[in-house]
């Protein structure tokens, strides 16, 4: 597969996690495109270790090169769902203030 | 065309049309179960790439953890009806023309990039996405990264139950 194809469907996953940050207005919904840009970043990640495993196989049938874009990867995943823990508590906090989960609720640092 | 290509287009359109439907979705609940079509299709593009253990790693930690944190969290908070009065037309517009230039400019870059021309993601074969191969390194070259990971958990748990934690002098109203 061209990686040129791999490329473009993780950017155009990645913006449409941008536009959701920027467009919708539920401090949930904006956390999950937060995630949907994470998932894009490591699809590409992905596709470029195998692109440059696909390289250095020609050379040397025995390497392993490529294979620290997959544990990035993993280490992304891992740094992920430590941040959801974290953010989903702020939420309930902010929910448990506010009654909503809006953020133009949050347009000030103290109530 | 060969079975790997209409995976990949299968695949492809299936992450865009969730991940559309995340965005355009009223209800919460619908939002969730729409990114988690877009993980399921994202782990088939892993096992298309044979980065197997990825794969069942993004479909356990992602689809399986935290989505259902999510779902929890959506369902505590009784959200499940349209809560989001959204009445400025103009923020939308706004939001999809910036992050539609945003898509065009890195498309284009993309398409346009010398060092890109050729190159293709090898797919189906090399082993470097089995386990054997990961835990290898992640054990020898990477295990304090590893290690430290483990702090990082411990510290958001910590956090997550402190700021989670009622106050008591709060009134029990949630």
């Amino acid at each position: 597969m061209p990686i040129q194809y791999y490329i473009t469907l993780a950017i155009v996953l990645f913006c449409i996690g941008v536009v959701g940050v920027l467009t919708r207005r539920n401090a949930i919904i904006i956390f999950m495109c937060v995630e949907l840009m994470l998932n894009a970043v490591n699809l590409m990640l992905v596709a470029f270790s195998k692109m440059h495993h696909g390289a250095a196989l020609a050379a040397n049938p025995n390497t392993i090169a490529g294979v620290e874009a997959q544990l990035f990867v993993f280490f992304i995943m891992v740094v992920a769902a430590a941040e959801v823990s974290v953010g989903l508590a702020i939420i309930v906090m902010m929910y448990r203030n506010t009654h909503s989960v809006d953020v133009n609720f949050l347009n000030r640092l103290k109530h | 065309m060969s079975t790997t290509e209409i995976l990949f287009w299968f695949l492809s359109a299936l992450a865009l049309a969730g991940a559309t439907m995340v965005l355009i979705s009223k209800n919460p609940i619908h939002s969730i179960l729409w990114l988690i079509v877009v993980f399921f299709a994202i782990s088939g593009h892993y096992v298309l790439l044979n980065a197997q253990f990825l794969a069942i790693v993004n479909i356990i930690v992602y689809a399986g953890a935290i989505m259902v944190l999510f779902l929890f969290v959506v369902m505590l908070m009784n959200l499940n009806s349209d809560t989001e009065p959204q009445k400025n037309n103009w923020l939308k517009i706004a939001g999809a023309i910036s992050g539609g230039s945003l898509m065009l400019i890195m498309v284009d870059v993309v398409r346009s990039a010398a060092e890109l021309q050729n190159k293709t993601a090898m797919v189906k074969e090399g082993n470097i996405g089995l386990i054997k191969n990961l835990g290898k390194v992640l054990f020898t070259d990477y295990i304090v990264p590893f290690e430290i990971a483990s702090v990082l958990f411990l510290s958001a748990m910590v956090g997550a139950v402190v700021i989670g934690k009622k106050e008591s002098g709060e009134p029990a109203n949630m």
